[in-house]
């Protein structure tokens, strides 16, 4: 690929001034603020080197809630989503009359924020929010259910969780569905030969295939999940606590940046811990296809 | 397979598709009606579809609570956002689609890794870093913090685009005395015009939908859900809900207009 430069030295060095503006830009907007995160977090208020930050940060109860809550959320939604972006991309893979249609619609929560997002569901399941009138009209029940509020901690817990599916879902299926459509399709007509019924085409062929996009999806919406916030903040302020909820909290209205950097640190090293795996399964792949 | 069978299956795949359709769209519906429904309409228990209608929510949103104002800086942040990143990520993009050089591969891992890396952890050494460089509460800085989050994409993206476009045509136009810039100018960035626009639709979105560091970094100057996020929290739900509409129009509007580059950008903006 590409055009044979010429030789002279001017020439060689062009592709990287074209790069530098980018290198550049990254290293101050992301490189710099990450070595100013480490050395907020390691300072105090008067600049002298502490631990105390960290400190104050294990004796906090909110902190470990938040550890505990971003981690239990996960935990609850990303199998969800998986099993739900699975099944709905196998169905549009099988294909039908109407399905790029489906396939559309499917993918408009991926342009709705978490903003939105929380605001739509909050919408749905208030007191007089359409879930309870449906059900107080069907007769299911007499009372409406609560979703909000601090005595409702585990309803709150269950709208977080029914809006990131929602939401986020479609994350999950553009990966595998774009992975389910490298599946030659001659795979599929070897197990038609031999008389494999759909089930047996799903569990031997087409999962194993789809095992590489599968584990990506699962890292990249770990990822994202680490960094849950306007969703839980909406719904539950700090009734669920996050971690990137308590950043937000200590930077926005404590105006303590220490601890802020501190809970920003704690999700940087997770997620490159998590990218880290991404690029150890991964990178052999991108650099064949040359992406 | 006998024909009942195949009947049945077409059934149970419709059935599906409606419903995975419905999941999808009856809340995006609902929050369209609530946000134009008069609220004694939504709090009515009784009635479970409004049928009363006003633009009385959204007035009252962008007039009364001055929300025009913020609508007005997130859509500034998010045009600016797509000037920074596009004016440095475009050479980028075309340098690694067009050129051979020690050092493509690993520029690419480190373009890849940082697409992933969290916007958040960036927001509060910033609010700090700018408030020295006197950019906290303004709409460069939320747009410049943004473009960092946008840039990775927007390399990728392009990148992918310009890739496509085969590099014969720019030999040729060469060939006939233009020069590579002007072969460039001329010839591809006519033809990579239509990704490009999708390309700067979806950066639009990405801005546009960014709440933590824009409610960080700004004070009185917010984008609209940053200031969902502090103002309209407190109003009464009509207007949250009038909010929302406005925040999920441009999404919507980028769906229908995009929507044959959608499966390809987000693929390579997420794979």
């Amino acid at each position: 690929m590409g055009v044979k430069p010429p030789s002279s030295n001017f020439s060689k060095l062009i592709p990287y001034l074209l790069l530098l503006p980018t290198l550049m830009y990254l290293l101050f907007f992301v490189g710099y603020p990450i070595v100013y995160a480490v050395k907020l977090a390691f300072t105090s208020e008067s600049g002298s080197l502490t631990l105390s930050n960290f400190r104050s940060l294990t004796s906090d109860m909110y902190f470990w809630e938040a550890l505990k809550y971003t981690f239990l959320l996960a935990g609850v939604i990303i199998p969800l989503q998986a099993a739900l972006a699975l099944g709905v991309s196998l169905l549009l893979y099988r294909g039908f009359k109407g399905a790029n249609l489906c396939l559309y619609v499917f993918l408009i929560p991926l342009t709705i924020s978490d903003v939105a997002a929380a605001l739509i569901w909050y919408n749905m399941l208030t007191g007089s929010g359409y879930l309870n009138k449906v059900l107080l009209k069907l007769g299911l029940i007499s009372q409406p259910i609560h979703f909000f509020g601090y005595a409702y901690r585990s309803m709150e817990a269950v709208a977080i969780v029914v809006t990131e599916v929602w939401r986020a879902t479609a994350i999950v299926f553009v990966i595998l569905f774009a992975g389910l459509q490298m599946i030659g399709r001659d795979y599929i007509e070897a197990a038609d030969v031999f008389g494999a019924s759909t089930w047996q085409k799903i569990r031997y062929v087409i999962l194993p295939m789809l095992k590489p996009s599968f584990q990506s999806a699962i890292i990249i919406r770990t990822l994202f999940a680490m960094q849950v916030f306007a969703v839980v903040w909406i719904l539950a302020g700090r009734d669920i606590p996050v971690l990137a909820g308590e950043a937000y909290y200590w930077q926005s209205d404590v105006r303590n940046p220490h601890i802020a950097a501190c809970y920003a640190l704690l999700v940087a090293v997770i997620s490159i811990a998590l990218g880290w795996m991404y690029l150890k399964l991964f990178k052999p792949r991108y650099l064949e296809e040359g992406r | 397979m006998y024909r009942w069978q195949q009947a049945l299956t077409r059934i149970a795949l419709y059935a599906a598709a409606v419903m995975v359709s419905a999941w999808v769209l009856t809340p995006i519906a609902l929050i369209f009606i609530s946000a134009f429904a008069v609220p004694e309409d939504y709090y009515d228990v009784g009635k479970v579809i409004p049928t009363e209608f006003t633009l009385e929510n959204i007035r009252v949103l962008l007039f009364e609570l001055r929300e025009w104002r913020t609508t007005l800086n997130s859509i500034a942040v998010a045009l600016l956002t797509i000037a920074v990143s596009f004016t440095l990520g475009l050479p980028a993009s075309y340098s690694l689609a067009r050129y051979v050089f020690p050092g493509r591969d690993g520029f690419k891992l480190l373009i890849l890794s940082l697409r992933m890396f969290p916007l958040m952890v960036l927001g509060v050494p910033l609010a700090e870093l700018y408030i020295r460089l006197g950019l906290s509460d303004t709409i460069l800085g939320v747009a410049l913090a943004h473009a960092s989050l946008a840039l990775p994409f927007v390399v990728l993206i392009t990148y992918s685009i310009f890739v496509s476009i085969p590099v014969e045509y720019e030999e040729a136009a060469m060939v006939f005395g233009l020069t590579r810039a002007e072969a460039f100018f001329k010839i591809t960035l006519p033809m990579a015009l239509p990704g490009l626009a999708a390309a700067a639709m979806f950066t639009f979105v990405i801005s546009w939908n960014e709440v933590f560091v824009a409610s960080i970094l700004t004070l009185m100057r917010r984008t609209l859900p940053a200031d969902i996020l502090v103002t309209v929290l407190t109003a009464p739900d009509p207007y949250k809900f009038a909010a929302a509409f406005i925040m999920v129009m441009p999404a919507i509007t980028f769906v229908f207009i995009a929507r044959r580059y959608l499966v390809t950008m987000w693929g390579i903006s997420l794979r």
